[in-house]
């Protein structure tokens, strides 16, 4: 369901297609294409082992793909002027220990033409007063800005972030998503992984969601949301499970093993409407949003009672 | 917070990549200065403890200039084995590493700036050695009653540093095959006996049959061979060439095998 979107025209500064990377005997990325155009903000979004971090190790030059092409500004991300106008963090916080922060921002500094000065950097980056200090005496929030601020250091058309917020607190998380959305205002590209959709919406416009290798999602924020946000209706009953599969907007049905029933359905509210109007015996009604996990789960097909013939089983 | 400017600004050049990769590593280990100073003064002080005492070494001009190019290789090797091995080992290991592979820029400058800060540090270790030397020994009275001139002290510490290239390779091997904590046993393992078999502590002269046969099949051997001739200005014997030379090809082989089967396994 790939959508067209509005940046089609603009230059493609990354892209993978028919790419194949296998790890062993397991597949990790399963002919994945995708294009990043100039400007856009693309929200990579899946599961852990979906391939996002190995498609991102591919687009940022470090690893070879089995089959298919990937280029970065036009050339292979191998060669490392391929990679002299993208920004991109480790994904593990891990900064040098032992050297100061100025020192390691000048460090990466010198890989690029016309830096931004460090001085500058560290104050955007609220880490002026840290210039002296050891990576290793920055706290981890501190740390994770300092790993956004040297992917930005070379004045990147294109920053690869892989998991940035990872692990911060909700204070942490917003200062460097605020910081982000400056640089995309700057006119410049994104393209950022994440667990969380939340994260996705803040950042971006375009999301494209990977599960088992392969690309099963791929447009606006709110077509992905409206494919994935949905609700759990659960409660008691005595009634058998296949009852609830015929009600409208059923996407899956789950008994548990205290004789719970739940739901799993794209709009929560009809399916209350349809218990109360069709009388069906049930009590200690609850309603949840279903995690991005279990959206997940049931947009690949993963969800463990997709059909009900298959539940009863 | 800017966008680049064009994209036809210039790259920084190699020797700016490799000036920037160096002064990393230097700084990186000037950090902890306890592993620079003991590397440093090590070679140092077997000299004072090995060395000095003996009355006979001492007064021989000759077999002290023996002595110190003995310790001073032991020192290069040192350098090299611990700074490769361990280093390169524990850079595996750390996502840091892995993260700089996705700059503008290729293997060569980080590798150069490591070979270059082990020859810094290596260096560093042989100024000791060569004050000792010149100060406690009579080996400087080589130099004053013109038994040998002044540039043999420049060409010995360079002839030292290359006599170390094996070393390095070593380093290497070890480094890109075992993770950091087997690499700091299988160094040590590997660096005293190559060091004691190749005459780095005591003279060869003074070893059994058996060990000195077995010592001129080794690379330390060879290395510590040619960094006494040339030091005490006697002719430089052709299989200490050839033998460093061929072990200096094998590891270096082993080097770039064990670099290619590590990207590999970490970076298909």
């Amino acid at each position: 369901m790939t959508t067209p979107t509005p940046s089609d025209h603009l230059p493609v500064l990354a892209s993978a297609s028919h790419v194949v990377k296998r790890f062993g005997g397991a597949t990790a990325v399963d002919g994945v294409s995708l294009n990043i155009h100039s400007g856009e903000a693309v929200g990579l979004l899946g599961p852990n082992g979906a391939g996002k971090s190995t498609l991102i190790g591919l687009l940022c030059g470090l690893r070879r793909a089995d089959a298919g092409e990937v280029r970065l500004f036009g050339r292979n991300p191998l060669d490392p002027s391929a990679r002299l106008r993208l920004g991109s963090t480790p994904q593990a916080t891990s900064v040098p220990q032992t050297l100061r922060v100025s020192e390691t921002v000048d460090f990466v500094a010198a890989h690029y033409p016309d830096p931004i000065p460090t001085a500058e950097l560290l104050s955007d980056f609220g880490l002026d007063g840290m210039a002296a200090k050891q990576c290793g005496g920055l706290s981890g929030g501190q740390q994770r800005r300092l790993l956004v601020a040297l992917a930005l250091v070379g004045r990147p058309e294109l920053v690869i972030l892989d998991e940035p917020t990872t692990g911060l607190d909700v204070e942490a998380r917003d200062t460097l998503w605020r910081l982000l959305r400056t640089y995309r205002n700057a006119g410049g590209t994104l393209l950022i992984t994440s667990h969380y959709l939340e994260e996705i919406q803040a950042l971006a416009g375009r999301v494209v969601v990977m599960d088992k290798g392969s690309v099963i999602a791929d447009g606006t924020v709110d077509e992905i949301r409206s494919h994935v946000t949905l609700t759990k209706v659960s409660f008691r009953t005595e009634l058998p499970a296949s009852s609830f599969g015929s009600l409208p907007h059923t996407v899956g049905v789950e008994t548990h093993d205290d004789g719970r029933v739940t739901i799993v359905t794209a709009d929560g509210d009809a399916t209350v409407r349809a218990l109360v109007l069709e009388d069906l015996a049930v009590r200690s009604l609850e309603v949840h949003a279903a995690s991005l996990e279990e959206a997940f789960k049931a947009l690949t097909g993963e969800h463990p009672v997709r059909t009900i013939g298959q539940e009863q089983s | 917070m800017t966008i680049s400017a064009g994209p036809h600004s210039a790259a920084p050049s190699q020797a700016t990549l490799i000036r920037a990769h160096t002064k990393a590593h230097i700084l990186e280990q000037l950090r902890i200065p306890v592993a620079v100073i003991s590397s440093t003064i090590f070679p140092a002080l077997a000299l004072l403890f090995f060395v000095i005492p003996q009355q006979a070494t001492v007064q021989d001009p000759v077999a002290s200039l023996t002595a110190v190019a003995q310790l001073a290789l032991f020192g290069v090797m040192s350098a090299f084995l611990f700074n490769y091995g361990i280093g390169v080992a524990e850079d595996r290991a750390n996502p840091w590493s892995s993260y700089l592979r996705t700059l503008p820029a290729g293997p060569l400058p980080s590798t150069i700036a490591r070979a270059l800060t082990a020859m810094l540090f290596a260096f560093l270790a042989l100024i000791p050695v060569l004050v000792l030397g010149a100060t406690l020994t009579t080996a400087s009275d080589a130099f004053t009653t013109g038994m040998l001139p002044w540039w043999t002290v420049p060409l010995s510490v360079v002839v030292w540093l290359l006599c170390g290239l094996p070393f390095l390779a070593l380093g290497l091997f070890i480094g890109y095959l075992c993770t950091s904590k087997v690499a700091i046993a299988v160094t040590q393992v590997v660096f005293f006996p190559l060091a004691f078999a190749g005459g780095m502590l005591l003279p060869p002269f003074l070893f059994p049959d058996w060990l000195n046969t077995l010592s001129l099949f080794l690379p330390s051997r060879a290395a510590r061979d040619i960094s006494v001739q040339v030091f005490t200005g006697g002719p430089v014997e052709v299989l200490s060439l050839l033998t460093i030379t061929a072990w200096t090809v094998l590891l270096g082989a082993l080097a770039l095998w064990a670099n290619r089967r590590d990207q590999g396994r970490r970076f298909r």
